[in-house]
C-alpha cells in the first residue's frame, strides 16, 4: 500500500517536471509545478506510513496508552500540513507574475521572454 | 527536438533516483525517537487528541507563527504586484451572464460552507482538521461567491482587518505563554480540560482558530485580489 502511494507520488513529480521542462505556456508550467508539488506530498505522506497502524489522532479506539503500537508517524503529516499551505501561496504568486508578464508582453509563451538571454 | 531530448533524459536520471530510492526503501517497524516522544507525551504533556495538531501548534508553533508569516508575505507580494500599474479608468467587462443554478445554490452553500470552515478550524484539536483547512474552507465560499457575482468586491479593510487583529492576538498569546506557562506558544496558559472535549487542551483551540481566520484571510485577499485584475 505504501508503494503505491510511493509510486503514485514520484510519477506525479515526474510528469510534472517533464510538463514543466518541455511547456512553454506559462500557465502549463504553474500547473505542472503543481503536480510535482502534489507528488512530493504523497511521497512524505507515504513514508510517513507504517503498516496496520491508523491516523495519530487519540480517542476511544486508539487510547493514549496503546498510541505508541497503534499510530502512524504524525511528523511527516505535520510537515506535509506545512506544505500545502507554502504550496498554494507559491502557486498563486506565480500566477500573478504570470499575469504581470501577460499585461507587459501580450503572451505567456516563455520563450518571447528575452530579456535575460545573452 | 533537441530540448526534448535532454528533457528525456533528465527525467530518466531523475527517474533512476526515485527507482533506487524505492526500491532500497524499508518502512520502519516501529515509531522513532521523534515520533516515540510525541506519541507518548502528546496525550499528557499538551491535551490534544489530534497528535498533528499539537505538534503544528504546540511543540513546532514557532515554525507554524513562520509559516503563516510566509503565507501573509506571499499575500501581500500579490497584492502589490497586481497593483502595481493598475489603470484606473476600469473598463467594465462584458461577462458571460451566471446561470440560475450558480446564483441560487450560492446562496444556500456559501454560508454553509462557512460554517464548516469554523467547524473544522474549532475543532482541529479533536479530529483530522485544523486553521489551515479550515480557513482554506472558508475561502472557498469566498470563492463561490465571487464565481456567482464575478465584480463583487470584498471589503479589503475588512479584510486585512480580521488578519492583522488575529496575527496580533496570535503573537500576544505566544508572548503571554513565555509569561505564564515558561516558553513561547505554550497551550499551558489555559487548564488542559478533561482530554477529547471541545473546550480542553489548552490555549490549542483559540490558537487554532486565530491561524484558521488568519489564513482564511489572506486566501480570501488573494481571491479578492486576483479576481479585480482586468480582463485578459
Amino acid at each position: 500500500m505504501a508503494y503505491i502511494a510511493m509510486a503514485t507520488g514520484f510519477l506525479l513529480i515526474l510528469i510534472g517536471f517533464y510538463g514543466a521542462l518541455t511547456n512553454r505556456n506559462l500557465l502549463r508550467m504553474i500547473v505542472a509545478f503543481t503536480i510535482a508539488d502534489s507528488g512530493i506530498n504523497i511521497v512524505i505522506i507515504a513514508i510517513g506510513y507504517m503498516h496496520g497502524r491508523t491516523a495519530p489522532i487519540l480517542d476511544a479506539v486508539v487510547p493514549a496508552a496503546e498510541a505508541l503500537n497503534r499510530i502512524i508517524d504524525p511528523v511527516p503529516q505535520a510537515l506535509v500540513l506545512t506544505a500545502i499551505v507554502i504550496g498554494v501561496g507559491v502557486t498563486a504568486l506565480m500566477l500573478a507574475f504570470a499575469y504581470k508578464l501577460y499585461e507587459r508582453k501580450g503572451t505567456l509563451d516563455i520563450a518571447k521572454f528575452t530579456e535575460l538571454k545573452w | 527536438m533537441i530540448k526534448r531530448i535532454i528533457a528525456l533524459a533528465l527525467l530518466i536520471g531523475v527517474g533512476l533516483i526515485f527507482t533506487t530510492l524505492m526500491v532500497t526503501y524499508e518502512p520502519d517497524a516501529n515509531l522513532n525517537l521523534t515520533a516515540r516522544y510525541y506519541a507518548e507525551h502528546t496525550a499528557s504533556d499538551v491535551g490534544s487528541a489530534n497528535i498533528v495538531t499539537a505538534i503544528v501548534v504546540t511543540y513546532r508553533g514557532l515554525d507554524t507563527l513562520g509559516e503563516v508569516t510566509v503565507l501573509f508575505l506571499a499575500s501581500s507580494i500579490i497584492g502589490l504586484v497586481l497593483s502595481l500599474g493598475k489603470k484606473q479608468n476600469k473598463t467594465l467587462r462584458n461577462l458571460v451572464p451566471v446561470g440560475e443554478l450558480l446564483t441560487t445554490g450560492n446562496l444556500y452553500l456559501a454560508p454553509i460552507i462557512m460554517l464548516l470552515g469554523v467547524y473544522v478550524f474549532v475543532n482541529g484539536h479533536l479530529t483530522p482538521g485544523g486553521g489551515f483547512q479550515g480557513g482554506a474552507i472558508i475561502a472557498s465560499s469566498m470563492l463561490l461567491l465571487l464565481l456567482a457575482d464575478p465584480l463583487k468586491q470584498f471589503s479589503h479593510t475588512l479584510i486585512s482587518l480580521v488578519e492583522s487583529l488575529s496575527g496580533f492576538v496570535y503573537v500576544a498569546l505566544g508572548v503571554l505563554g513565555i509569561v505564564l506557562a515558561g516558553s513561547f506558544l505554550d497551550n499551558r496558559i489555559l487548564p488542559l480540560g478533561h482530554f477529547g472535549d471541545l473546550i480542553s487542551a489548552g490555549a490549542i483551540p483559540l490558537i487554532y482558530s486565530l491561524i484558521g481566520l488568519k489564513v482564511g484571510a489572506e486566501f480570501s485577499s488573494m481571491l479578492a485580489n486576483l479576481s479585480e485584475m482586468e480582463d485578459l
